[in-house]
């Protein structure tokens, strides 16, 4: 990881001296997602995530759009704005971009972000906002009770499929990197040291983090991703995303495909010096692209971890740095020289 | 030869070309030198959406009219004293608006048989009868500035393209313009292709040369300086005078100005401008969509900035469920709509009244949006200013509805002293503001109802807010029934209860029985009608709502102190529907719904009428 990277991701937003615990976090309303909901785990995880970066509490804000998981603001004790569907990263980008001192998240589901707000996530992801985007993808639609998502398998048979959905779903980690983001990564509800590690990195990168979230609808969509919390497959589906380590599961292994793209091969029948290295840093999205294709179409091997991770300068910065410079070239602005600019006259 | 000057006090100029012409420019400089002069002005740009129609064809024709007077007015004029006609497409296009002995002066070279054709003229019409009624000078425009320009590296093409500076030029000497500044602005305009700004000066010289040796023109014009109050002046479209209005509005409620926005005519001008003044500290975001515009100003608003989108009728419509939420989370935020023609993409370039009832109702639930709306072009700057004041004190979306004739138009302002402009300031919430300590975010101001802001970084303030129904006070979630009956009947009372100032009446002898009553960009022509039923001995009362939402307190009053009160609108009766229902007052309206302005001689024969009737 670029020390830029490392460096850059939070550090415009004020530290506090005060050591904080999981319990600074919990706000004093009562979380009312269904009992056995992913979205329980991944609070949690967030909870006790945070006192580690250390922010000053009032410095973060979570904002989110509609669904299940945009109840998420309501219950974590800093700034929050449950808002409209699908529009939670226009919002934020807005807040973000005119207050650079602030940690904001985006707190967003498969419907909401994919479907109503397909177009605002592939704008905010291109610009590079300092924002982190925790896409809950459960592959269903849980608040409307039980419509297929933009995420669901073709032929989902729900209450508005009943002879099966028909669409193709959109793969959330494809769809970001083609939208240009500049850090994409997966992860998953039930492993709460894997999602610590992603939201660390993702926190650490200054532009707009976007992060897949695996999570159960236990209601609607139960067992969804069993294969990744199977303990008798999971360790052989489950490939690994480190930068700088081979990319392998328990019996699995990434290589070169003889057509020029990549597959996975039996670790065994490789030799160590075929399997490919992770580069999360690569300016190329190509290899990241192919990576995420790799789980089509259904869970034989799912990579997870930071599929990339590039600098880029965000958005808030560019604006600033735009503003300073403006003030550099003419002095800072004043009102009576702007309404005497221009040709004038006088009358008496 | 010594040429007769001819006093004047007040002449109607149209320039009339194609969209590729450059009459917009020529217009402009016109405008700039009538400014510089000191006349009295009003201007109205008529142009299609399409870039670049076919050339030479009826679609194509783009327009600038302007009214400059040696006294103070209040219209673009209603029918133009000389149309310059750059082809024949303009002409015909223009010559219905054209009183009989008005002035023509049309580019001969233009009126080719292809061109005619194209307009469906089958003979010249510069060479029948067909204008004998009308005092025609047939210049040859173009190859008078083709070899004007025979000493400039140019090909003919080019030369050809400054045959509108020598049109300028020409007017300039017809109407005694002043000429440096043309000039100079040429110079500037073309700084890095010298060759193209001399180009166009001697065009433009050309031009006015040409009218001080033929013998096409006898008599040339003057039109005095009018006597305006004094102060200084500057010319300003609406869209210039609004952009400054909400850095004023910035500046004036030290609060950072966030621009949210997404292109769309007749708004975009707006985003324009105030992306170059980043240096007032002027952030401006161009956004993937109208939602997002919006979505981002209230995001920002949140964070503490004056958050602003910018549109025009469609956007709004998008727009609509983020008001919504601005409504719900009472956050302040100005919603710019400059008003076109609809519905749906209409006419994008052609301006209405036509979003009242949805700047008023147009979203779900019970959701009152104060709304402000300003009556000329400079007028928009002050408008500015009050919408952000409503805003910023009320914790409050509010409605600022310009139009495409403001938009566009331009007037001479008199610049306002900035120290005398109002501080609209209010504190952000920095403390607990309940009795046990705690954050009550919905907890209100008793006097304006207004919720506090506080903004992310205030420590010990953290609080949720979003589209959910609020508890009164705590600001959690509630599906309380009579809270939610509560929070939607304090909300109305919140917008009902602005203050906003009386509305005045203009009665001369206080014993008119007829009031003509307006909102928005029709002040001008309504004003203009009313002078002329008065100088014509008649008596008429006027007054113009500046706040449509709330209206102001005495409005019903005033309504039923006359007999009877007339309401023009450029929709078919959306204020008189509003009025009528809340006051029970029987409103004549009369409402032309052309794309186009009031025009002066139109409202005083309706007044008249008005005045008339039993």
């Amino acid at each position: 990881m670029t020390e830029l990277v490392n460096g850059r991701g939070l550090s415009l937003v004020p530290k506090t001296d005060t050591k904080q615990t999981l319990k600074d976090f919990k706000s004093d309303q009562e979380v009312r997602w269904c009992p056995g909901c992913g979205d329980y785990a991944i609070l949690a995880a967030v909870q006790s995530f945070l006192p580690e970066l250390g922010l000053k509490r009032e410095n973060i804000v979570f904002v989110s759009g509609i669904g299940c998981s945009s109840r998420f603001p309501y219950y974590l004790n800093t700034y929050g704005f449950h808002s409209i569907h699908g529009r939670a990263p226009a919002i934020a980008t807005g807040l973000a971009a005119s207050r650079p001192d602030l940690s904001v998240w985006v707190i967003t589901g498969d419907g909401d972000a994919l479907s109503i707000g397909g177009n605002h996530l592939i704008h905010a992801l291109r610009r590079n906002v300092n924002l982190n985007i925790l896409l809950f993808n459960n592959r269903i639609y849980g608040l409307t009770k039980g419509q297929y998502s933009p995420t669901s398998e073709v032929g989902k048979i729900t209450k508005s499929t009943p002879m099966g959905s028909l669409d193709k779903p959109f793969n959330p980690i494809s769809l970001a990197i083609g939208a240009e983001a500049s850090f994409v990564a997966r992860t998953i509800d039930s492993d709460r040291k894997h999602l610590q590690s992603v939201l660390r990195e993702a926190t650490a990168h200054r532009g707009t983090s976007l992060v897949e979230i695996y999570q159960n609808c236990n209601i609607f969509n139960d067992n969804a991703f069993e294969q990744l919390k199977d303990p008798e497959i999971r360790d052989d589906i489950t490939l690994r995303l480190e930068h700088g380590q081979p990319i392998v599961s328990a019996s699995k292994a990434v290589v070169r495909a003889a057509n020029g793209g990549i597959e996975v091969a039996d670790r065994a029948s490789v030799s160590a010096d075929q399997i490919m290295v992770h580069d999360a840093h690569n300016p190329d999205p190509s290899l990241a692209f192919a990576l995420s294709r790799l789980d089509e179409p259904a869970f034989e091997h799912v990579p997870i971890g930071v599929f990339r991770s590039i600098d880029r300068p965000a958005y808030d910065v560019l604006m600033a740095e735009q503003m300073e410079e403006a003030v550099a070239q003419k002095g800072p602005g004043d009102l009576s020289d702007l309404l005497l600019g221009g040709d004038t006259w006088r009358i008496g | 030869m010594t040429k007769q000057v001819q006093q004047l006090d007040r002449v109607i100029i149209r320039f009339a070309g194609d969209s590729g012409d450059g009459m917009q420019l020529t217009g402009d400089r016109f405008t700039a030198g009538t400014a510089e002069f000191g006349n009295d002005l009003s201007t109205l740009p008529n142009f299609p959406a399409e870039i670049r129609a076919p050339a030479g064809t009826l679609p194509g024709v783009s327009s600038f009219q302007l009214h400059f007077a040696d006294h103070d007015i209040l219209t673009p004029g209603d029918a133009p004293n000389v149309l310059v006609a750059m082809n024949p497409a303009a002409l015909k296009a223009n010559l219905g608006d054209l009183p009989r002995g008005a002035d023509i002066i049309a580019n001969i070279d233009e009126f080719t048989k292809r061109n005619l054709q194209k307009v469906g003229y089958a003979v010249n019409p510069l060479e029948d009868d067909s204008l004998s009624e009308w005092r025609v000078h047939a210049v040859a425009l173009t190859s008078l500035t083709v070899k004007a320009l025979e000493g400039f590296d140019l090909s003919k093409k080019d030369a050809e393209r400054s045959k509108n500076m020598f049109a300028l030029g020409l007017l300039s000497w017809l109407y005694h313009r002043p000429t440096e500044h043309t000039i100079k602005f040429l110079e500037q305009k073309f700084a890095k292709k010298p060759e193209i700004a001399k180009a166009n000066i001697a065009a433009f010289q050309a031009g006015w040369n040409y009218g001080e040796t033929t013998e096409a023109f006898s008599v040339s014009y003057e039109v005095k300086p009018a006597q305006l109050a004094p102060g200084v002046y500057r010319n300003i479209s609406g869209n210039q005078a609004l952009a400054y209005g909400l850095i004023a509005a910035s500046v004036q409620s030290k609060l950072p100005l966030f621009l949210g926005s997404y292109p769309i005519t007749p708004a975009s001008d707006i985003l324009h401008e105030l992306s170059k003044h980043k240096r007032f500290g002027v952030r401006t975001f161009q956004a993937e969509d109208e939602i997002a515009g919006v979505g981002a100003a209230l995001g920002a608003a949140f964070g503490g900035a004056l958050g602003v989108t910018t549109t025009s009728g469609p956007g709004v419509a998008l727009k609509a469920e983020t008001v919504g939420l601005a409504v719900t989370t009472e956050l302040p935020l100005l919603i710019v709509d400059v008003q076109r023609a609809g519905p749906s993409t209409g006419m994008p370039t052609k301006t209405e009244q036509t979003d009242l009832l949805m700047a008023m109702f147009g979203r779900n639930g019970e959701s009152p949006v104060p709304i402000v709306a300003p009556m000329s072009p400079s007028d928009c700057f002050d408008a500015a200013i009050e919408a952000a004041r409503i805003a910023v004190k009320y914790r409050t979306p509010v409605m600022l509805l310009s139009d495409g004739y403001l938009a566009n138009g331009s007037e001479p302002w008199r610049l306002p002293e900035v120290s005398e402009l109002p501080d609209i300031s209010q504190e952000f919430t920095t403390a607990p503001n309940g009795d046990d300590g705690e954050f009550l975010p919905f907890k209100r101001d008793t006097d304006t109802l207004a919720r506090p802001w506080a903004v992310p970084g205030t420590p010990g303030l953290e609080h949720r807010i979003g589209g959910i129904e609020k508890a009164d006070g705590t600001g959690n979630i509630s599906y309380d029934p009579d809270n939610h009956d509560l929070m939607v009947r304090t909300r109305a009372a919140k917008i009902a209860g602005i203050d906003v100032p009386d509305l005045e009446v203009d009665d001369a002898d206080g014993d008119a029985k007829v009031l003509v009553l307006g909102w928005g960009s029709t002040y001008g022509p309504i004003a203009a009608a009313v002078r002329r039923i008065r100088r014509a001995g008649g008596k008429v009362a006027q007054a113009h709502l500046r706040h449509l939402n709330p209206l102001p307190a005495n409005t019903g009053e005033i309504l039923k102190s006359y007999d009877k009160v007339l309401l023009p609108e450029i929709n078919l009766g959306q204020l008189a529907l509003l009025l009528r229902a809340r006051y029970l007052v029987d409103i004549i309206s009369y409402n032309r719904v052309r794309g186009l302005p009031f025009k002066a001689e139109e409202l005083a024969g309706v007044i008249q009428d008005v005045i008339d009737s039993d």
